[in-house]
């Protein structure tokens, strides 16, 4: 305990509840209550199986996050590699395992809780980039010998993930870590070359995917191609959200959704569903809050004065707004199926756990206001 | 803090501000994205989600009743259960037909036709898996429904006909309709929808039919029925109203007993069919459901055709009833009148060919009456060579002879009724007074019905009024329409005369089956026919009695009578086949036949 209240630059725990934004912890308890709401739909009007599962989770990862919250900053940035290392480690473990076991597997069973090593990584990712830039000097950033480990250590874990095979989640590390990579400073050019490389390389990587990646790839491109299989989803999606206009068909009466036209309704497609019963104006609700929680996040990393808690903040932040675009945006049809839950909303353990785990961290670098440095290595 | 360290904050804050940029724009995306889908193509999208919930099924009128003329119900429609299979509904159809089978047996027929349905329907459209269901058998399978997916019990109506037989050749069937009728019909796919396939049900087919309803029904994904939102019963289909009465068809049915052949009996002044029956017959409740293979192939090997309606389809050589036909057609023409006597010696030679009397030893001179009484050959042979074919050709299809009726049934013949035209488009051939010697007693070419028959007697009975038999009772409007024909009064009473005469006269070849009910008392004129050609030998060494020879050889019978003579109101033909004898066969059936009918007093 000995990081958590004290030896925070002299914050006491007082201190830190106080310097917690209770806003920002408003605006996630009332996304998580909208997701409870709509699950309670999406089982025709029953707490059982989900609503019920869903809020008694998202009080324990509420609890999760404000431990995470507390700690002392310092613990983040003195275990970032190991973190790293552990995730890595996991993900390779899962692999291995996975095949000897039951063929794809993405999560180890620890008894007590199964742990997803890919969610894992999208926290370890951040902390990793974030205290090895932090580490730099913005000269060293720009040098190329700068970016090896980066880049190598960014592409090991999402090669790992995509063989799970999680493309979803794959992208997103690799995405988290770009940016990441991109406000740390390196040149807009580099970028614009790995962009070259990567778009001339995409005939390769489409020859890796699997049939059902790239089938999913081809009905995003033209859903019509399969209305009775891979397009069904999106069809359906787009039905529901369309028919569901402006203002909805009203709570527990989208008729796409409770005569199961609609699949995933409780997991990847609940915004649509959602959408459906409250038409435009809830989904603008939704995204509205959506939009602060990542603003307040932004806000936080601006006041905080610390390079590697601004850097946690962002990779974090970003890793949260990815799950939200591309989960609406693939119910939308702007996106291809990929398989990314809605966070907060969506029913499913590891992403609540992961993503509240997250928003404490981020709760934790925004405590921390003084120009404290973390570099006790240096 | 260093300037390099300074240097790093200032660009990490300004590409955050780009990346917040970035976000923005990727939300205003999603924004757009939900306009375009919630607002702009809402509209589309709202019809595309009704369309996956909402299922129309077409609800199958009940179809018109159909009465005779006294309100009796000869056509309805009962209430029965059938099971259904939707194909989309059951993930393994095989396993659910064999669910089915060990709760309700069905036949290797129907499994077949089970078989080919699922073959050849769409996944959607409802299949019949059995008719006719019991209370007891439905409760099964709403029991079994489990182990049943996609079988549902569908309420239908099965059409039955009370009298079965009785009505069959007039009435027709009903049966599921055929491909080629399919096109235009949205009924058509509607398991238990059924079409008029012969007789009146056919002819009337588009009254009959209604128009089919709708219901609309909330379905899952998964095609199972949520709840009904919108119900449009349909409207049943007219009923109609015959003109035939039941009591009548019954009877001229009972008359004809084992016997084989057809009776038509027509109101001389309207022309409505009061009765038409064809013997054998057969039970239409059979078809409504499909017919069964055994049951068809029986009906189609009877060697006395039930399924040919004699009445209309039958077409037979009238033999001595056309004598009505060639002396009118003589008087009118003035070859003969009242006071013409022809010598019947029992035979002539016409050409070099002997012409005999069926009575060898001859009638002696007779006038017109006489000759239609005895029915003297001699005198009609002669007769139809002074008058010529043409002039009795002419006479006929003023008469309702030669061309069909048109009365709504199904194969309608017009027999024929020869001329010198036609003889020489037919076969090239000149009319020859042989030829004209034997149509003048009713043989050779000259073919007719008994509708036909029945017509042309009421035609000629009612004063000569061009009477249309129809099963449809003509409006007042209808009845001042019907023409008067270019036959004299005269003439008229004078073939009357003979036809009383026939029945009532004595010595007259039908005096066996004479009546008198109130006064009322029948005319007629009898007919035999020969269905063989009588060789030569024959014809010399005397005649094998027509009962001793096989049926199928023996000669037709006719009959035509009308009753009262001297206010005619009914008219009936019959035709025996093969019933050897007009006098002997036919006229008693007729005579029983209108007895009846007086005795109903049929208005």
């Amino acid at each position: 305990m000995e990081y958590i209240g004290y030896g925070n630059n002299g914050q006491s725990l007082k201190d830190k509840i106080l310097g917690i934004s209770f806003t920002y912890i408003l605006l996630i308890v009332i996304l998580a209550g909208i997701g409870t709401m709509t699950l309670y739909s999406a089982a025709n009007g029953s707490w059982e199986p989900w609503a019920g599962k869903h809020l008694m989770r998202f009080g324990f990862a509420l609890t999760l996050m404000i431990f995470m919250a507390l700690i002392d900053a310092r613990q983040y940035y003195k275990w970032a590699y190991v973190f790293y290392l552990v995730s890595m480690m996991l993900l390779i473990a899962v692999e291995v395992f996975g095949h000897i076991g039951m063929g794809a597997q993405r999560w180890i069973n620890f008894g007590l809780f199964k742990v997803q090593p890919s969610e894992l990584m999208k926290i370890g990712i951040v902390l990793f980039l974030a205290r090895y830039f932090n580490a730099m000097t913005i000269q060293g950033i720009r040098t190329f010998r700068g970016l090896i480990i980066p880049a190598l250590l960014t592409l090991f874990p999402v090669a790992f993930i995509a063989m799970e095979p999680d493309l979803g989640t794959a992208l997103m590390v690799l995405i988290t870590a770009t940016v990441m990579v991109f406000v740390a400073g390196v040149q807009w050019w580099k970028f614009a070359l790995v962009g070259t490389i990567g778009g001339g390389s995409l005939p390769i990587i489409w020859n890796f995917l699997h049939e059902y990646q790239k089938n999913r790839v081809l009905t995003f491109l033209d859903p019509e191609r399969d209305p009775l299989g891979t397009g069904y989803h999106i069809i359906q999606s787009k039905i529901a959200f369309g028919s569901g206009g402006v203002f909805g068909k009203g709570f527990l009466h989208g008729t796409q959704t409770h005569l199961n036209f609609l699949p995933e309704k409780h997991t990847d497609f609940i915004f649509t569903m959602f959408s459906e019963e409250f038409g435009m104006l809830g989904s603008l609700t939704v995204l509205a809050l959506n939009l602060l929680v990542i603003a307040l996040g932004y806000l936080f990393a601006f006041r905080t004065h610390n390079y590697f808690a601004k850097l946690t903040i962002i990779g974090l932040n970003t890793n949260y707004f990815l799950y939200v675009f591309i989960n609406i945006s693939m119910v939308m049809g702007l996106l291809p199926v990929v398989g990314v839950p809605l966070p907060l909303i969506s029913y499913g353990g590891t992403v609540m756990f992961s993503i509240m785990a997250s928003f404490g961290i981020i709760l934790c670098m925004s405590i921390n206001k003084s120009k404290m440095s973390f570099d006790d290595n240096r | 803090m260093n300037s390099s360290e300074n240097e790093k904050v200032k660009v990490l804050g300004h590409r955050t501000i780009f990346l917040m940029l970035f976000n923005l724009v990727a939300f205003a995306m999603i924004v757009a994205r939900l306009y375009y889908l919630q607002v702009y193509e809402a509209d589309k999208y709202k019809v595309m989600s009704d369309k996956n919930r909402i299922s129309t099924r077409f609800l199958v009128p009940p179809r018109g009743v159909i009465y005779d003329r006294n309100g009796e119900v000869i056509a309805k429609n009962d209430q029965d259960f059938q099971a259904l299979l939707i194909a989309e509904q059951t993930s393994d159809i095989n396993q659910t037909l064999e669910a089915f089978k060990n709760i309700i047996p069905l036949t290797v027929d129907e499994e077949t036709r089970i078989l080919k349905d699922i073959k050849n329907k769409r996944r959607f459209i409802p299949i019949k898996l059995k008719n006719d269901l019991s209370w007891e058998e439905v409760a099964k399978i709403e029991l079994n429904a489990p182990d049943l997916p996609g079988v549902e019990i569908n309420e239908g109506l099965s059409r039955i006909y009370p009298y079965a037989d009785l009505y069959a050749h007039v009435l027709g069937y009903v049966g599921p309709i055929s491909d080629a009728d399919k096109k235009d019909n949205p009924l058509a796919m509607v398991p238990g929808f059924k079409i008029g396939k012969a007789g009146l049900e056919r002819t009337l087919d588009y009254q009959l039919q209604g128009k089919g309803g709708t219901v609309k029904l909330e379905v899952n994904a998964y095609g199972r029925v949520m709840k009904e939102i919108e119900r449009n019963s349909g409207v049943q289909g007219d009923s109609v109203q015959i003109t035939v009465d039941s009591r009548l068809q019954e009877a001229a049915y009972e008359a004809f007993g084992e016997e084989s052949g057809a009776a038509v009996v027509l109101d001389v002044r309207t022309g409505e069919i009061l009765a038409l029956v064809s013997k054998p017959s057969f039970d239409p409740n059979l078809f409504t459901n499909g017919i069964s293979y055994k049951h068809w192939n029986a009906l189609l090997n009877n060697e006395r055709t039930p399924l040919v309606d004699k009445a209309v389809s039958g077409q037979y050589s009238p033999g001595s009833t056309f004598k009505v036909v060639v002396a009118l057609a003589a008087l009118e023409a003035g070859v003969i009148n009242v006071g013409t006597r022809i010598y019947c010696a029992g035979g002539m030679d016409i050409g070099n060919i002997r012409f005999h009397c069926w009575k060898h030893a001859g009638h002696g001179s007779l006038n017109v009456v006489e000759a239609l009484k005895y029915s003297c050959d001699i005198f009609f042979y002669e007769t139809a060579l002074r008058v010529g074919i043409d002039k009795i050709h002419d006479m006929a299809l003023q008469l309702g002879l030669g061309e069909p009726l048109h009365v709504g049934l199904d194969n309608e013949k017009g027999g024929l009724i020869p001329s010198k035209a036609w003889k020489k488009a037919r076969f090239d051939k000149n009319w020859t007074p042989g030829d004209a010697a034997n149509s003048g007693i009713g043989q050779g070419y000259v073919l007719v019905t008994p509708l036909q028959l029945a017509t042309m007697l009421a035609r000629v009975v009612n004063g000569g009024y061009a009477v249309q038999p129809t099963f449809i009772k003509p409006t007042e409007a209808d009845l001042k329409k019907i023409k008067r024909l270019d036959i004299s009064t005269r003439h008229i009473e004078l073939v009357k005369q003979g036809m009383f005469e026939v029945v009532n006269g004595a010595g007259g070849t039908a005096g066996r089956a004479k009546f008198n009910i109130d006064g009322a008392v029948m005319g007629g004129k009898t007919g035999t026919t020969q269905v063989r050609r009588i060789s030569m030998k024959e014809r010399l060494s005397g005649i094998i009695r027509d009962e001793q020879l096989p049926w199928k050889l023996r000669n037709h019978a006719w009959f035509m009578g009308f009753t009262p003579v001297d206010n005619p109101r009914y008219a009936v033909a019959v035709i025996v086949e093969h019933g050897s004898s007009g006098s002997g066969v036919a006229a008693p059936i007729a005579s029983k036949i209108l007895q009846k009918a007086l005795e109903l007093n049929i208005k």
